[in-house]
């Protein structure tokens, strides 16, 4: 079995009387796209910063890159965006960058070029020589970004990145993901915003009271449950009636059918089953059900509180 | 140590970008400014009284009127360096914790002694400048206008520099636990308890009262920062007003050498107590 990027074991965290992370066993591999989803306080950052070696884990362990957490060189390996990219404002992004370069033991000339690199990536190339002071919210968050690429990273930790982003942003976002991917870089992203997390995500965990509650594999989405939309004319009621074979939810109005199914893959044969019975089919449209639904159904309407 | 250095680095240019290095350049000038165009007019009035064929003794006097107002300004800048350590440190890493920029700084990898001792670093360099500006300014103005040097000038100004680094290294320490203005009571508070009690303790020892003497010595355990004040102005002073113990920078009881290592080791112990926290501190 190859080394994972991430591997805790029972990894908990105690706040005086508050358990924040209750027992958070997970394995992600190296080159992964891995989406941490939970509603607010569920201990998704709690359980970043113990895997970060920012905060000291109450008991259990964890391991990234095979290393145990906390190991300083595997850290000049792993890249981190934090939450609030509360940075040192006094600093100008190219100085932000030289300075972070150097703490991850970069040489000058490798360094100088990733810089230009990285700036031209994120767009601010043009305020290379400007202080943070002056920077917008997303701008902050893009020169984050810039920090957390620097060493050219095998894990990237990114705690709601796109959080200050416009839309444009958020696209960089997810194309610098996209990116990592190809590159082989495992990214373990935080998140609430469930479409970024489907567009980028090989696989997710729902985390609930500081514990995973279900890991989804994000390709199996696509051959799950689906709600249909049929509009034909002839529906009779025994139509209506015989489509339970293939799914449930199934609601009739006028020339109007709806059902949820249980793969896509019957959607040919109910056409056909149609067509056989004398009905007029003008569309089946298939709407996948979404990540958010999904989200709702595990943590529950009152978002884990 | 290379880690350390580009903390350091980074510590000080954070002083200067925040305008702390031209405040302290420009108030700092200003005092010397002051204190010199004062010295001026009060030597002057001293030097007008004198005969014109001035006897040994007014010479005597003269350098001892030199020393007196040479310790009035070094004990000003004691202070203000003191506050200066104070305040530099007293935010540093309660403030970077609170606000979140020491988190992308401690995941890179370096061990988070460094980063303590990183800014350590800078700050003793920017509380060396200080010190060499206003201490140094102030000795130069008497010099240049009197050609008086007090005795044992570089091992007096070395105290100062110390007292403000245990000052420095403790709002340091506490930095790592609690919040900028917990740190700045705490510091100051212990400060001014070492101050009354060096004042106990010199005017006990002129009463010969042995109580009282104690009272100092206990206060200055607590934080040395009087005790050194006094080595340093001991090491100063003017041999006449010595002997007749006469200003009230005449130090009678004067604090021994063992506690001038005592405050080295409390400024080591204070930097350990910093590093130990900040390393088991969850951020």
């Amino acid at each position: 079995m190859t080394v994972a990027a991430i591997e805790t074991e029972g990894l908990r965290k105690v706040f005086g009387d508050n358990t924040a992370v209750k027992g958070l066993t997970l394995r992600v591999a190296q080159g992964e796209v891995f989406g941490f989803l939970g509603p607010n306080g569920a201990g998704k950052t709690t359980s970043m910063k113990m895997l970060l070696g920012l905060v000291a884990p109450t008991s259990g362990s964890a391991s990234l890159l095979g290393a145990p957490i906390g190991d300083r060189p595997t850290l000049a390996r792993v890249g981190f965006l934090p939450e609030h990219f509360r940075f040192q404002e006094w600093l100008t992004a190219d100085e932000f960058l030289q300075v972070h370069g150097e703490l991850l033991g970069m040489e000058i000339e490798a360094l100088k070029a990733r810089k230009g690199e990285l700036l031209e990536r994120v767009g601010l190339s043009a305020f290379r020589n400007k202080l943070l002071r002056t920077f917008s919210k997303g701008m902050l968050q893009r020169i984050g970004l810039a920090q957390a690429l620097l060493n050219h990273p095998a894990l990237v930790f990114l705690d709601e990145p796109t959080s200050g982003l416009d839309p444009v942003g958020r696209r960089l976002v997810r194309d610098v993901i996209h990116e990592l991917r190809q590159a082989g870089t495992c990214v373990f992203l935080n998140s609430h915003l469930l479409s970024e997390i489907e567009v980028t995500c090989d696989r997710v965990a729902f985390i609930r009271h500081g514990e995973v509650v279900r890991i989804l594999d994000l390709a199996s989405l696509d051959g799950n449950r689906s709600a249909v939309t049929i509009r034909a004319a002839g529906l009779t009621p025994e139509i209506v009636a015989t489509m339970s074979r293939w799914g449930e939810d199934i609601h009739a109005n006028g020339e109007q059918l709806t059902l949820t199914i249980r793969n896509e893959e019957h959607l040919p044969e109910i056409n056909k089953y149609l067509v056989a019975h004398g009905a007029r089919v003008y569309a089946i449209t298939p709407e996948r059900i979404s990540l958010e639904d999904i989200f709702i159904e595990t943590v529950g309407k009152d978002g884990g509180l | 140590m290379n880690k350390i250095w580009i903390v350091a680095r980074m510590t000080f240019r954070e002083a200067i970008r925040r305008r702390i290095v031209l405040t302290g350049l420009v108030l700092g000038t200003l005092f010397l400014i002051i204190f010199s165009i004062g010295f001026r007019m009060i030597y002057g009035a001293i030097n007008a009284e004198m005969t014109e064929a001035a006897n040994a003794m007014q010479r005597v006097w003269q350098s001892e009127a030199a020393n007196f107002f040479l310790q009035v300004g070094l004990y000003a800048v004691a202070f203000l360096s003191v506050a200066m350590g104070a305040l530099l440190s007293a935010d540093t890493l309660a403030g970077e914790i609170s606000s979140g920029t020491i988190q992308t700084i401690v995941t890179k990898p370096l061990r988070r002694s460094e980063v303590v001792l990183g800014k350590w670093l800078g700050f003793a360099g920017l509380l060396a400048l200080y010190c060499l500006l206003m201490a140094g300014g102030i000795s130069l103005s008497v010099f240049l206008q009197t050609g008086y040097t007090a005795p044992n000038l570089l091992t007096g100004l070395s105290l100062l520099y110390l007292e403000a680094l245990v000052v420095m290294t403790v709002s340091l320490a506490c930095s790592s636990a609690m919040p900028a203005l917990a740190t700045g009571a705490l510091v100051f508070g212990l400060y001014g308890l070492a101050f009354i009690g060096g004042w106990i303790e010199q005017i006990g020892a002129i009463f010969r009262n042995q109580t009282a003497v104690q009272v100092g010595i206990v206060t200055s355990l607590l934080i040395p920062t009087e005790a050194i004040w006094r080595r340093a102005s001991f090491e100063m002073q003017a041999p006449l007003s010595a002997a007749l113990q006469m200003t009230p920078f005449t130090t009678i009881s004067v604090p021994s050498t063992l506690m001038v290592g005592y405050a080295i080791v409390y400024l080591l112990a204070a930097l350990w107590v910093a590093i130990n926290t900040f390393q088991h501190r969850d951020i």
